[in-house]
């Protein structure tokens, strides 16, 4: 740990929730005393024993955490290089990491006695884990989720139908996470008094960064005490893939001041990172703006206007990243790289073969720069990867990429 | 005294209240929007709303969705929306212009190049959505520092511990947003707005000018007589987007005006 406090990475955001230049709260007027009491319950929450204990009780019983820390062989053996861990939270209930925060914002929502709760979603994982919750409880869900996003994660549509939510097709723009994401706010700016706006990732306006952090955390802290019992240390890499940046943040916080752990965050690169801007890769590809309530790196245009960004993954097809990996990323703590789509593929199809399981896309792409890592490594070298969601949503997706008839059968 | 200040003091002395009309600059086109903006005050415009067109407006219900996505698509920037600015400016020196908007394409441009190229260009008066009383050091203070007024929303939610805050760096006038919602969706009521008005207007010593939800002539008339002017925005801007012609689109702004002058 950190021997001297002031250089600690973990102290942000201030209190205007800025993480150095980024984050903020870029908000309406309207939504300006929403956010401050949010803001206000979460630090009751966040210090009430009883509120964690609410949450590990339903992590443990509802969730199935801890997820497991499981060492790929097969791969490990064929990249010939970093002994490889996969942090499994592919297993969680819902399939992702996802249902961590969600499950934080619905108890605090309870809390703050909200009986309606609007999400948010691209590749559906997080409006399938809102729903789940939502049903749980037995509160009103809506979800708003672009109509191309429909379209390509129709299983997960029909899971959040059958979970009693409401989906709601974004049509504006070009019908993605971003403009799903504008429409939740405008429901959020007309239903002040009874709705609570459950964001998906480490963005939106603070405290929803750095509270959606607090809930992902719980990966990265299992990761430090499940690797000391495996091998005896911290890993050497933590790596994990980035749209918004929710499971990548919430395994590299409790690592921010452990010198020695490296961090790679793996963004979105489509088609490649070029001037012809069709990948998602914000922080490679992208510059400083202000957008959904805070400031961070965005793919826009010579006028400030926001580019639509491109990915095979609907999770990871997001113009924008959360504020502290903007943060992270200018400070040179983390490192962040792009991986294409069609690495991607190969991932996912390597996970399928070598290790039995089949992963999201989104995690494909953490796993892509494995593989290109890995090999490099000593063998003692400790990596560990994020698989943060399990890949039944994508199968149509992939097929289509692959070429493959799905009607046929065998 | 800024041409806003000017304008409130002229419309008190002949105890009238102010009418603002909302267009979103190159809709549908740039020829077409200026056109319309040049022959605002004719029609009884007394300050201009000239929306910046940006991607994602959202505190902006279809109607000025879309008319700033035809702008865009019309090749409109923040550089065109000040040319647009600088040609009204040509042939008018009087009626103030508020610029209406998001951060981002402003902060894209850089803040003080903006300012300098914003005041040139004649605008007035910056209404920037996206920026609360929380981040005044990104452009607020700059602008006052620069000779702009800053107006501010107050909203609904805006209760009166917060409001000292949202009134402290205001000026030229405080936009009273009448509902909790986007803009053309809900209906304003003048029952409901009375009282927050007079809250407002208790609470500074600023013009106090209510928006969203203001539709027809009556409405404007109702709302204005409770305030000290209406904004009309959305109902104008599905005019120009049922391709009426500018001098059609001038005629229903004028029954507005009228409807607003008279209360």
């Amino acid at each position: 740990m950190a021997d001297d406090l002031f250089n600690s990475f973990m102290t942000g955001p201030d209190e205007n929730g800025r993480f150095g230049d980024f984050g903020g709260r870029f908000v309406s007027e309207t939504l300006m005393p929403l956010i401050l009491e949010l803001q206000e319950q979460y630090d009751l929450a966040k210090t009430d024993d009883s509120f964690w204990a609410e949450m590990h009780d339903l992590w443990t019983h509802y969730v199935g955490r801890p997820s497991p820390l499981y060492y790929a062989d097969r791969l490990t053996q064929h990249l010939g290089g970093a002994k490889i861990y996969l942090k499994r939270d592919e297993l969680n209930h819902t399939g992702a990491h996802k249902i961590n925060n969600v499950l934080g914002q619905i108890i605090l929502a309870r809390r703050m006695g909200k009986t309606r709760i609007i999400a948010e979603t691209g590749a559906g994982q997080h409006g399938v884990a809102t729903a789940t919750v939502c049903a749980k409880f037995g509160l009103k869900c809506v979800v708003y989720m672009g109509a191309h996003d429909v379209e390509r994660q129709a299983p997960n549509v029909f899971r959040m139908r059958l979970l009693g939510a409401e989906v709601v097709p974004v049509t504006s723009g070009r019908g993605t996470l971003k403009d799903a994401m504008n429409d939740a706010l405008r429901d959020w700016v007309t239903n002040v008094r009874d709705t609570f706006y459950c964001i998906g990732t480490v963005a939106g306006p603070h405290p929803y960064p750095a509270m959606v952090r607090d809930f992902q955390s719980i990966i990265g802290k299992e990761v430090r005490s499940q690797m000391m019992e495996a091998e005896g240390r911290l890993p050497d890499t933590v790596i994990a893939a980035i749209g918004g940046g929710s499971n990548a943040m919430g395994l590299f916080y409790p690592f921010l001041d452990d010198q020695d752990v490296s961090i790679i965050g793996v963004e979105a690169g489509g088609k490649g990172v070029n001037a012809k801007m069709e990948h998602c890769a914000s922080l490679t590809g992208g510059r400083p703006g202000v957008l959904h309530g805070n400031r961070t790196y965005l793919l826009q245009d010579d006028d400030g206007q926001i580019l639509e960004g491109f990915s095979i993954s609907a999770g990871l097809d997001y113009p924008g990243i959360g504020p502290e990996h903007a943060w992270l990323h200018d400070i040179g703590r983390a490192q962040y790289v792009s991986i294409t789509d069609i690495e991607a593929l190969e991932a996912f199809q390597l996970s399928c073969t070598l290790e039995g399981i089949i992963p999201a896309l989104e995690p494909s792409h953490a796993l892509a720069h494995v593989m290109k890592i890995a090999p490099e490594l000593p063998r003692d070298h400790l990596l560990c990867m994020n698989m943060c969601g399990r890949g039944d949503k994508d199968i149509f997706t992939v097929a289509k990429a692959l070429k493959f008839d799905m009607s046929e059968g065998d | 005294m800024s041409r806003i200040d000017e304008k409130f003091a002229q419309l008190r002395s002949t105890g009238t209240k102010a009418f603002v009309a909302y267009v979103m600059a190159g809709d549908p086109d740039f020829d077409t929007s200026l056109e319309i903006v040049r022959g605002l005050p004719q029609a009884g415009v007394d300050i201009i709303e000239l929306g910046l067109p940006f991607t994602d407006p959202m505190a902006d219900g279809p109607t000025i969705q879309l008319a700033g996505q035809r702008a865009l698509e019309g090749g409109m920037t923040l550089s065109r929306t000040l040319d647009l600015a600088r040609a009204f400016r040509e042939t008018d020196q009087s009626t103030p212009i508020v610029l209406m908007g998001y951060y981002n394409p402003i902060y894209s441009r850089g803040v003080d190049r903006f300012l300098k190229d914003a005041k040139e260009a004649g605008i007035d008066g910056l209404i920037i959505v996206d920026l609360p009383p929380e981040e005044d050091s990104e452009l607020c203070l700059p602008a006052q520092a620069a000779g702009l007024n800053f107006i501010r929303l107050a909203t609904p939610t805006t209760d009166d511990k917060r409001l000292p805050r949202v009134m402290q760096n205001t000026s030229g006038f405080v936009y009273y947003v009448s509902i909790t919602g986007i803009t053309g969706a809900a209906e304003a009521d003048a029952g409901d707005v009375a009282p927050e008005v007079a809250r407002i207007q208790k609470a500074g010593n600023l013009p106090v000018i209510v928006g969203f939800g203001v539709n027809t002539p009556q409405k404007a008339q109702a709302i204005a007589s409770v305030a000290d002017g209406v904004v009309v925005g959305s109902a104008i801007v599905s005019q120009i987007a049922q391709g009426q012609s500018p001098a059609d689109v001038l005629a229903f702004v004028k029954t507005l005006a009228d409807g607003a002058h008279r209360a």
